[in-house]
């Protein structure tokens, strides 16, 4: 069977990558946020997986207004890096592992959750940037990689409670698999910002410590929170926080042991987050 | 039977829900396409000529001239897609979200640096926070801010 190690939490914010690819990470601003990362990246050395399963959102780059999925989960060997408008990130190709992906699909459609299939999909920041965060800047990713796409795009996204529920079939689905997986889930996003009209820059500290305390020890009270509370609290763009339950859902009923917990104010227009829990 | 909206009360936000989604189907689709690079090199070219070939509304395209993303927003547009915009203008979504506040970009730089933008006051409509339709503009940007 295949196991969930371990689930890793992150912002995904643009600008991240763009500090990196433009050999900024060295300036002050920057060197605040990428120290948070410095115990994650040998973290991720010591305990490499034979998989990432990547939650994460696109933002208008795979997926136009033509066709808005839900859930889409990546079944490709290959991912391209996605050109957002200011070129692609000079980052490696992304390469999935097909067989577990569908395997996967399987058995989570067959619980009721309808995910679409995908086999051509650009990833772009929301998938890069944590992965550049937790590895640096290697000539190729340590593991294949499944691209999970969440929509937080367009309303209505899907509720908390549905995104935990899902990361519970997922890890159903992986149990099942026959071959001897280690498996980490990421999930990605948040913590609170907004990028849009006279409330841009919204950040609100509280709400996202006690996100952070409340995903580790209570996450089935926490999928309850409705979007309202989000958008409120968190800015309209911290709604992505959903995706956090989909890879908390994933994790065994047991506590998990917090590896690593950091939270800096700002990157861009952004609060971010970052946890690293594991499975005991 | 009306849907339920509780999010139509937040000050100076717009939620894309489905109603936006299809107010703004051609303007966000026009963005889409200057991921593109022949496609922003005609568009810097011809501006209205360009945006003459997408079935936008008069008011759309005065929008995206204007580069005013609140006006553009009004009218169906979504951040994501309108950063296709700031990309071809050489923008981070850093101006592109602090030019919707009528900040200067240092202004808004500085808010975000010192821990940005409060939630008090800031929650519901009627409460007297910065975001709120009576304290705009925010800055000293000589934009418009909208509303």
């Amino acid at each position: 069977m295949a196991r969930i190690t371990a689930s890793v939490y992150t912002s995904h914010v643009p600008a991240i990558g763009a500090a990196l690819d433009l050999g900024k990470s060295g300036e002050p601003y920057w060197k605040k946020v990428f120290s948070g990362y410095e115990f994650s990246k040998q973290w991720l050395r010591d305990n490499t997986p034979d998989v990432i399963f990547l939650v994460y959102n696109d933002h208008a780059n795979a997926f136009s207004l033509e066709m808005i999925p839900t859930f889409a989960i990546g079944c490709a060997a290959e991912f391209a890096i996605a050109d957002e408008g200011w070129g692609p990130r000079p980052v490696p190709v992304v390469k999935g592992h097909p067989e577990l992906a569908a395997h996967i699909a399987q058995s989570v459609i067959q619980d009721d959750f309808d995910l679409t299939i995908v086999n051509r999909m650009p990833v772009d920041h929301g998938l890069t940037v944590p992965l550049s965060l937790m590895c640096g800047q290697p000539a190729a990713w340590p593991c294949p990689v499944i691209p999970f796409a969440v929509n937080v795009v367009q309303y209505p996204v899907p509720s908390g409670r549905r995104c935990f529920n899902l990361g519970r079939a997922i890890r159903k689905a992986a149990a099942s698999y026959d071959q001897p997986l280690k498996v980490q889930i990421w999930g990605t996003g948040g913590m609170s910002h907004q990028l849009q009209g006279p409330r841009a820059g919204l950040i609100n500290r509280e709400f996202d410590n006690a996100f952070l305390d409340r995903l580790i020890a209570d996450p089935a009270g926490l999928a309850q929170m409705p979007h309202i509370d989000y958008v409120r609290e968190a800015g309209s763009e911290g709604i992505e926080l959903v995706m956090w339950l989909i890879a908390r859902g994933a994790m065994s009923d047991n506590p998990p042991r917090v590896a690593h917990r950091f939270y800096h104010v700002p990157a861009s227009n952004t609060a971010v987050g970052h946890l690293i829990l594991e499975n005991t | 039977m009306a849907l339920d909206k509780p999010y139509q009360d937040v000050p100076g936000t717009t939620i894309f829900d489905a109603e936006q989604s299809r107010l703004g189907y051609h303007l966000n689709q026009f963005c889409m396409s200057l991921m593109k690079a022949e496609n922003r090199a005609r568009f810097k070219a011809n501006e209205r000529a360009y945006l003459d070939e997408w079935p936008m509304s008069e008011e759309q395209k005065q929008a995206v001239m204007a580069r005013d993303l609140n006006w553009c927003i009004r009218l169906g547009g979504n951040i994501y897609f309108l950063a296709k915009i700031g990309a071809t203008d050489g923008k981070s979504f850093q101006q592109m979200a602090g030019s919707m506040t009528g900040m200067t970009e240092e202004e808004y730089r500085d808010m975000m640096i010192a821990g940005g933008r409060s939630v008090e006051g800031n929650r519901v409509v009627g409460e007297d926070g910065n975001a709120q339709a009576h304290r705009q503009p925010q800055g000293k940007s000589q934009q418009k801010a909208g509303a």
